[in-house]
């Protein structure tokens, strides 16, 4: 039984093979009825938008059905009941489970206790595979991923995005230029971590500074609810601002990638700049989860 | 007896059956006893010495167990606080084991994640799991990595 729970959980071969898939499915190469018949549960216990609709799609261009658990408040769990019962519950009952929730490990934990495959949709400030794949194709649909210089603007303390894709850049020779408002940097352990793997880790204090050497800047929101109270969110709420003056001297096949939703991070006037991907980046969710689904509901 | 050995039998008089735990490291003895799970509450008689001297390290402490032979996973988990320990299983005044401590790969229940937001830190039915790892402690549920200070840790 195949769980997805962490990027850290995939070789580059495998990463690979599910983007290769990715891009067959996106050119329409694909079995439109390879999971009839299969349920997929949806557990999300903290809101979403683009992960649960894109795993929906997914499943039903697959030819297959899901069913949802939309909040906390609509499950047993406001009864109560730990996320391991549920979780024993819910296997019995579909075929695949896609989970969401606001503790980190919660993903790994319900994989413990599942009798079917489990995808982690992101938990807490921990790991979000499925978002980081879909980065990870958007950025291969304009240029190899090997030995790029990939910029990561915003919120790096929380942003569960952001590590997942360094992560996976690491398997790859990236350089990384972080760049975050104060209290927010990259903790020190996977900063660490990632200088061991072999990749180059350097802090800038102004995006300006490095956006000329970028191959794709990651833009990312200060994510209020991971913040411990509201003043240490509004400390640094509004910090940084991408606007069309940053892109005066760039590189041409510079890409600009947002995981979304945004708030004022991204000025809308960059919208319509031909660096500005978040767009078919979110698109992209849905032939990269399906390449998931078939890997593990196959 | 002179007056060294005297003194010296008052701190590690031997026992007749049970566990000694030597060549700890000056001060760490009463963190080993809390890694193997023995509290206040237990009901063990225990002799700890700390900072006696050793030809080896200068100071050592040494904790000696009355009628309980520690099993290998507990012995193992000396090693995260005491990797250079001794274990000595006495029977009938004599040492009948002695044996190093072994880095185990995992430990499971002994240490707390330092993460509030981990699921290990809720009512879910699981305890703690950490992958030992040569930096430090890793939590196999939000990859945590514990790297000083081990002992603050321990539940």
């Amino acid at each position: 039984m195949k769980h997805i729970i962490s990027i850290r959980d995939l070789d580059r071969g495998e990463i690979d093979g599910l983007l290769d898939q990715a891009r067959r499915i996106h050119s329409h190469q694909y079995n439109e009825h390879a999971l009839k018949g299969k349920i997929l549960g949806l557990l999300f216990f903290e809101p979403s938008t683009r992960t649960r609709m894109s795993f929906q799609s997914a499943i039903a261009r697959l030819g297959g059905t899901s069913i949802s658990v939309d909040s906390v408040e609509a499950s047993s769990i406001a009864k109560g009941e730990t996320l391991a019962d549920t979780i024993r519950v819910v296997s019995g009952y579909v075929d695949t489970i896609v989970l969401r929730h606001p503790k980190e490990g919660a993903a790994r934990l319900a994989s413990e206790f599942a009798s079917v495959p489990v995808i982690n949709a992101g938990d807490g400030a921990g790991q979000h595979p499925s978002q980081t794949l879909l980065d990870l194709y958007t950025i291969r649909q304009s240029m190899p991923l090997e030995k790029i210089h990939v910029g990561l603007l915003g919120d790096l303390r929380y942003g569960r995005t952001a590590h997942s894709l360094a992560h996976a850049l690491s398997l790859y020779g990236a350089t990384l230029h972080t760049i975050t408002p104060k209290g927010l940097e990259l903790p020190g352990g996977i900063a660490e971590e990632l200088r061991e793997a072999g990749i180059c880790v350097i802090g800038h204090e102004d995006v300006s500074e490095v956006i000329s050497e970028l191959d794709v800047l990651y833009v990312t929101r200060i994510q209020k609810e991971r913040f411990p109270d509201s003043a240490s969110y509004f400390a640094v709420a509004s910090s940084y601002r991408v606007t069309p003056d940053l892109f005066r001297s760039v590189r041409d096949h510079l890409v600009v990638l947002h995981p979304l939703p945004r708030l004022d991070e991204i000025d809308p006037r960059v919208d319509q700049l031909p660096y500005a991907r978040y767009f078919e980046q979110s698109w992209n969710g849905v032939p990269v989860r399906m390449a998931m689904l078939q890997k593990v509901m196959s | 007896m002179n007056g060294d050995d005297a003194r010296k039998g008052l701190l590690i008089s031997p026992i007749e059956n049970g566990t000694v735990i030597d060549h700890i490291a000056a001060g760490e003895a009463l963190n080993v006893l809390r890694i193997i799970g023995i509290t206040g509450t237990t009901q063990e008689s225990i002799s700890v010495a700390t900072n006696v001297k050793s030809g080896k390290r200068g100071k050592k402490d040494i904790v000696k167990i009355v009628n309980r032979e520690l099993r290998k996973e507990e012995v193992d988990r000396i090693a995260l606080i005491a990797p250079h320990a001794s274990i000595n299983i006495i029977r009938n005044y004599c040492v009948y084991d002695k044996k190093g401590v072994e880095t185990p790969p995992f430990v499971v229940g002994i240490v707390r994640c330092p993460n509030p937001g981990c699921i290990s830190n809720t009512s879910e039915p699981i305890p703690s799991k950490f992958q030992v790892q040569p930096k430090g402690l890793r939590c196999l549920y939000c990859d945590w990595l514990i790297t000083k200070d081990i002992t603050s840790h321990i539940i």
